[in-house]
């Protein structure tokens, strides 16, 4: 019986209430070039979901399809309470590959989005402070967002973007330009948001990084989807060849 | 040779005499312009982050027409605050005509559109970083104004000086408008341009002389504050 020795087993995560996500027939066409081309899954795994492929997969096309940032040109996104709308979309919450901070201090930033929503005021000093300490930020509470290091912004972003307890968290190659101390604290505040029930999906390059947090795998493919999977058989061995030849490092075409 | 130096040499004694004509003559200037540009950023910064961020009918057009008002002669622009501030005008009721009143009047549509195509500028620049964002957050039309001004303020601090160099450097509005008038309506240029064709160099050149002053003092202003804001933390 091989489970009951594997080391340490890795606790379910919480049910996030927006699963199962389906996505039927999904394309995305920009002026005569189809980018995005009947992509058809079922997510229902609430932990980590890496979305994987070469250049040009449209990857994070797909994520922003997924957050509703883009409207597609066929095909259906269903939430489990139904399509995805403004008010679905107040649940989720979206980190960019280069964050967008306000020209204001790192609290203020949270402030920002915590007022937009309307948090209520005598509860966000708190939150905020809760917030930076999170991202290791306590000492750069009223420092000017833009002056913060590359890393400092993501972590900053990314708390921002926890501040309205979403129950998605989209992540578009969060750790691509940063060093690996940065990366590993992204990464230690994508798992511990996951680990309070928050559904992620994230775009990454790094293959690496897609071993450490993923629960499953949408590999993508010229717009196609090419093979969705559980992490571990996948990384073990992939199903399609062209995802062998991704893992391997060979140059997909 | 010998009058320009003579002239200057008198101009500048006027200076540091602080001589009471020159002293009024000035004080004048900058209320008339510092209203008037305080004004123009009132209505000219909101209206050109609205016309970045909102999407209406009619929004093409209006940004051609501050354009095209942003080139206005001053002549022109005097002449027509001089219509309608004349008594047959539709304002004449109020007896504006030849008081700083209508100087403040006349320079604020001179300066509105520059203010305003500035800032659309500038708002449009940071919108088009923030749009995503902005749309993940689901934020408004009306909040993002408000937030881009903000985000802004340090470039639309150039807007503002813009708008406050052509406030102060232009004759043809406020010679039209406010006439003149010793002791109440002569300002820096219309004393340059009176004095000059009366042969009396000290003054016009005194006059011009704190003129250039004036400028040099608010693009350091405007840097030192640039640079003061960058480096200090604002919650």
């Amino acid at each position: 019986m091989p489970e009951l020795v594997s080391p340490k087993p890795k606790p379910p995560p919480p049910a996030s209430p927006l699963l199962p996500l389906r996505v039927e027939g999904l394309c995305y066409e920009q002026g005569r070039q189809r980018l995005l081309d009947g992509i058809d899954a079922t997510v229902e795994h609430p932990g980590c979901t890496v979305i994987l492929g070469p250049n040009g997969a449209g990857k994070t096309l797909l994520l922003r399809l997924l957050h509703g940032l883009l409207v597609p040109s066929a095909g259906r996104i269903l939430w489990a309470s139904g399509p995805q709308s403004e008010a679905l979309r107040r649940r989720q919450a979206i980190v960019f590959q280069r964050p967008v901070l306000l020209r204001r201090s790192a609290a203020a930033n949270i402030d920002y989005v915590l007022r937009a929503r309307g948090f209520p005021r005598a509860k966000r000093p708190g939150r905020i402070a809760d917030l930076l300490a999170l991202a290791g930020l306590d000492d750069r509470a009223a420092r000017p967002a833009r002056v913060l290091s590359g890393g400092e912004q993501q972590r900053l972003a990314l708390v921002r973007a926890l501040a309205l307890e979403p129950d998605v968290l989209f992540l578009d190659e969060p750790t691509a330009s940063l060093d690996p101390a940065s990366t590993l604290a992204i990464e230690r505040l994508i798992r511990l948001a996951q680990g309070r029930g928050v559904k992620s999906f994230l775009v990454t390059h790094d293959i690496g990084q897609a071993r450490r947090l993923a629960d499953e795998v949408l590999f993508l493919h010229h717009g196609r989807l090419d093979e969705q999977a559980a992490a571990k058989p996948f990384f073990k061995a992939p199903g399609s060849s062209r995802a062998r030849a991704y893992l391997d490092g060979r140059l997909v075409l | 040779m010998n009058d320009i130096a003579a002239a200057f040499a008198l101009a500048l004694a006027l200076i540091r005499a602080a001589d009471p004509d020159l002293v009024e003559i000035v004080a004048l200037s900058l209320r008339v312009s510092l209203t008037a540009v305080a004004l123009a950023c009132l209505v000219g910064l909101p209206l050109g982050a609205a016309l970045a961020v909102l999407r209406f009918r009619g929004r093409g057009a209006l940004v051609l027409l501050v354009n095209v008002l942003m080139g206005l002669p001053p002549v022109v622009v005097g002449l027509l605050v001089y219509l309608f501030l004349s008594r047959s005008g539709p304002l004449g009721a109020f007896g504006l005509l030849y008081s700083p009143s209508a100087m403040i009047l006349a320079q604020f549509v001179l300066v509105t559109p520059i203010v305003a195509a500035i800032a659309r500028q500038v708002v449009a620049d940071l919108h088009a970083e923030y749009d995503e964002q902005f749309r993940a957050w689901g934020i408004g039309p009306w909040r993002r104004v408000g937030t881009l001004l903000h985000e802004g303020r340090h470039s639309l601090l150039t807007a503002a000086l813009a708008g406050f160099g052509r406030a102060i450097a232009e004759v043809g509005a406020v010679i039209i408008v406010g006439g003149n008038i010793d002791h109440a309506t002569r300002v820096m240029t219309t004393a340059i341009a009176l004095e000059t064709s009366k042969g009396d160099l000290a003054l016009a050149l005194a006059l011009g002389l704190l003129l250039l002053g004036l400028a040099f003092a608010v693009n350091t202003l405007a840097m030192v504050l640039r640079h003061a804001e960058r480096g200090r933390a604002h919650a």
